[in-house]
């Protein structure tokens, strides 16, 4: 076992240093669209966006990240439409919500328990989630803790649309944890369902079954705005924002 | 090894022996060029075919259901395990007959894929044992199947409330006997899906598992959508594989239209189909280190993960390779320079995994934990038509990159299928080390030699029927791909890995110990949204 435990610390400390310093590793986020004015031929050019996250809001290109899946059509082949941003403090509140209700106590800053339920993820959400907890983010140094149970759990993580099979299970889950509770969905299909809902077998998005309290767009969103919104959750850091078109009212930069 | 002595029947034999056996009654076409052969038959005739030809060294690849406007085309599709192609076994059924014999007491890989038709479309097989909720769940209303051409996708169907009160009960009746529910919501971090175990004190007599919690239809949503949407879904009905399954629907489409992939590109896509498998088994390294409890190796496997989830983001913008393949090649090109580099850190991370890999070997504690754990034998996996990792750590040397060969492993690409015996946890981990290495080597290969030109080429979109195929990182997996005139998706059927090796799962779970459950689970390294898309 000694050789293990050698092993380890010559590896040495991998762990980002966000939130203390932001990451500036490459490949660390997919990036998402944004910022730049909408000229004739990128107005054009929104109809190349399959999920319609594109709009035309004045003589702004609006995108909106509840429903944009990264799929880069708009970037790439015949001229990009849009900016491409990267960055990662993505977690935000529905601005329409009362804003309250986000905030946890104090006691939870430091020691918050997340269930991860899987509402019909592809896995790559849920891979990111995994992510969190390895040794590269380690979620653990920032106090946040996955709990095998609901029971014991204070925010339930949930990706995927949602799928009918997952409803009956997903509100077992919530009505097993104990006041106060929060939810995050975690990536685009949990908020919009995605390429797969609303149909028949998918909702859109788990908005339908339970309240969500932050929103994390991206598909999948990187480990670091996981992180992010988890810091959000529990009033560490501000939010971002769902729509592109509105980020000149209200984006509040950390 | 298995089944030596079957015999081997050359595509260009066929037609011969099909006139020998069933007179006029089969009518073979054989396609040389493309290596495949239709086998056009009779209801009547179809399980015999089938079963003569699974014995004749022909493996059960997928069932391909289709309603048409005045009749029923089911389409068994088996390929060559030696390398010998592709047989379609196609068979003509009137609409208002929805009965068809059961070829899963002969082929029985084919199981599954006739409960799911008989769930999905209404057909009943007759003969096979078990049929009734599979996909959909007791709480979807009966009768009501989503696959029909007049089932609308769009709407709501109310489901029946589950029952509140619901306990499983055990078959096994002896004294301590208790059914364990493990799932769907359990574990860390781990997809939904329910298993029974039936357990008689510390001991597991059997699992059952329960899918599909994650049935999205995809299938069904594919149905009318243009080609570019569709391949929005087969990108990401499983998001760890998705490079893989976007090409073999890239791959299909292409054929149909008869589009041929600049030579850049088809390097390109391999590089990046193995830089996917490299990623995906070092993350099931990762993941059966976990299972084990041995803290530091678990977290050596997934340092090396995360590096390349970020040389993937780095080079291609997305961290599991969304977004790159398109109908006709890439959307992105790579330069020689970054290929090149790729290679390097390819090369760098299996020195990290051969040392990983040693320090595992000699480490008792986690040996005890793997070895003769989860045993598949050879010919368990062989009636089950098990495939990837799963299947050549029992035996099972299959790999379609070898036996049909697509895209640039048409080329002689210097790598080998590596093969254990044993068929247990161990032998599984060891399949995926010598796979990453493998990949790692190809990766350098490509990226040492790429050719010039474009990454893409205008695919013009046709109708008609094709077959595609990849080897995902945990398999075999096989897109059926339908266009209509009118350049929509009319029939997408998509067979995976996953769903292939969950059948045979249940064999691993049987008469061990509780605790080696979570170990048995990641030495098969599945995924619940690859099979229950």
């Amino acid at each position: 076992m000694t050789k293990w435990i050698f092993r380890g610390i010559r590896t040495g400390i991998k762990t980002t240093s966000y939130p203390r310093s932001p990451e500036l590793a490459p490949g660390v986020t997919p990036g998402r669209p944004g910022g730049r004015q909408g000229g004739d031929e990128s107005i054009q050019g929104i109809e190349r966006c399959p999920t319609g996250a594109l709009s035309l809001a004045g003589d702004q290109i609006g995108v909106d990240y509840r429903r944009c899946v990264h799929c880069f059509r708009c970037q790439r082949g015949a001229g990009s439409v849009v900016g491409w941003q990267s960055g990662y403090e993505w977690g935000s509140r529905d601005a329409a919500r009362d804003d309250d209700r986000a905030a946890l106590g104090c006691a939870f800053q430091h020691s918050l328990h997340i269930r991860v339920v899987d509402c019909g993820a592809c896995g790559a959400c849920l891979s990111e989630i995994e992510q969190t907890n390895k040794p590269y983010y380690n979620m653990h140094r920032l106090g946040f803790f996955v709990t095998p149970t609901p029971r014991t759990a204070d925010v339930l993580l949930l990706a995927g649309p949602l799928t009918e099979h997952m409803r009956h299970p997903l509100s077992r889950a919530y009505n097993a944890m104990p006041t106060p509770k929060r939810v995050i969905a975690v990536g685009t299909c949990a908020l919009s369902g995605g390429p797969f809902g609303p149909s028949f077998a998918s909702n859109a998005g788990v908005t339908e079954a339970v309240p969500v309290d932050v929103f994390v767009p991206g598909c999948p969103p990187p480990p670091l705005a996981i992180i992010h919104a988890l810091l959000l959750l529990v009033g560490r850091t501000a939010p971002s924002t769902l729509d592109s078109a509105r980020s000149a009212e209200g984006i509040v930069t950390p | 090894m298995i089944s030596p002595s079957k015999n081997i029947v050359a595509l260009s034999e066929l037609p011969e022996v099909a006139k020998s056996h069933w007179s006029s009654k089969v009518k073979v076409g054989v396609d040389a060029g493309k290596r495949m052969a239709t086998v056009d038959c009779q209801v009547a005739e179809m399980p015999e075919v089938c079963g003569w030809l699974l014995s004749h060294s022909y493996n059960f690849a997928t069932l391909v259901v289709q309603e048409g406007a005045a009749e029923w085309s089911l389409r068994y599709i088996f390929y060559g395990s030696q390398g010998s192609g592709l047989v379609h076994v196609t068979v003509g059924l009137p609409k208002d007959q929805l009965v068809v014999p059961s070829i899963s007491l002969q082929v029985h890989a084919a199981d599954w894929h006739e409960r799911q038709a008989e769930d999905l479309f209404g057909l009943t097989f007759e003969g096979h044992p078990k049929l009734g909720d599979f996909v959909l769940h007791e709480e979807w209303p009966e009768g009501v199947n989503p696959m029909r051409a007049s089932f609308d996708p769009s709407r709501r169907y109310p489901h029946c409330e589950p029952d509140p009160v619901w306990r499983p009960s055990p078959i096994v009746q002896s004294p301590g006997a208790f059914m364990m529910p493990i799932g769907p919501v359990y574990s860390d971090q781990s997809e939904s899906a329910l298993f029974l175990l039936e357990t008689v004190g510390e001991d597991v007599i059997r699992t059952i598992p329960h899918f599909f919690y994650k049935y999205r239809g995809v299938e069904k949503i594919a149905e009318g959508s243009s080609v570019d949407r569709v391949l929005l879904l087969a990108e990401r009905f499983s998001g760890t594989s998705a490079f893989a399954h976007s090409l073999a629907f890239c791959q299909a489409v292409e054929e149909i239209g008869g589009v041929v992939v600049p030579a850049r590109a088809q390097a390109l896509r391999v590089l990046l189909a193995e830089l996917e498998r490299l990623r995906h088994h070092v993350a099931a390294i990762g993941g059966i280190c976990h299972s084990t409890a041995l803290a530091v190796a678990t977290s050596q496997a997934n340092i090396l993960e995360e590096d390349q989830l970020r040389l993937a983001g780095a080079l291609t913008g997305h961290r599991y390779l969304f977004g790159l393949n398109l109908p006709g090649g890439l959307s992105l090109d790579l330069s020689d320079e970054e290929c090149r580099r790729v290679g390097q850190s390819a090369q760098a991370i299996t020195g990290r995994l051969s040392e990983l890999r040693e320090m595992l070997r000699f480490t008792n504690s986690f040996l005890d934990r793997v070895e003769k754990v989860g045993i598949v034998t050879g010919q368990a996996a062989a009636t089950y038509g098990l495939v990837g990792p799963v299947a050549r750590a029992s035996g099972l040397a299959i790999d379609l990159r070898k036996i049909l060969p697509y895209g640039l492993y048409e080329l002689p690409l210097s790598f080998s299928v590596p093969c254990e015996k044993e068929g247990d946890g161990y032998a599984r981990l060891r399949i995926l080390f010598q796979e990453a290495e493998q990949s790692a080597n190809i990766i350098q290969e490509v990226a040492s030699s790429l050719p010039g030109g474009p990454v893409c080429t205008s695919a013009p979109l046709r109708g008609g029927s094709a077959l595609g195929w990849v080897e995902a990182p945990r398999g075999a997996a096989f897109h059926w791909v339908s266009v209509g005139e009118n350049g929509r998706v009319t029939r997408y059927r998509v067979t995976t890995p996953s769903f292939t090796n969950w059948h045979g799962f249940h064999l691993a779970a049987e008469e061990f110990a509780f605790q080696d459950f979570p170990i048995i689970l990641a030495t098969f390294g599945l995924s619940n949204a690859e099979s229950d898309c």
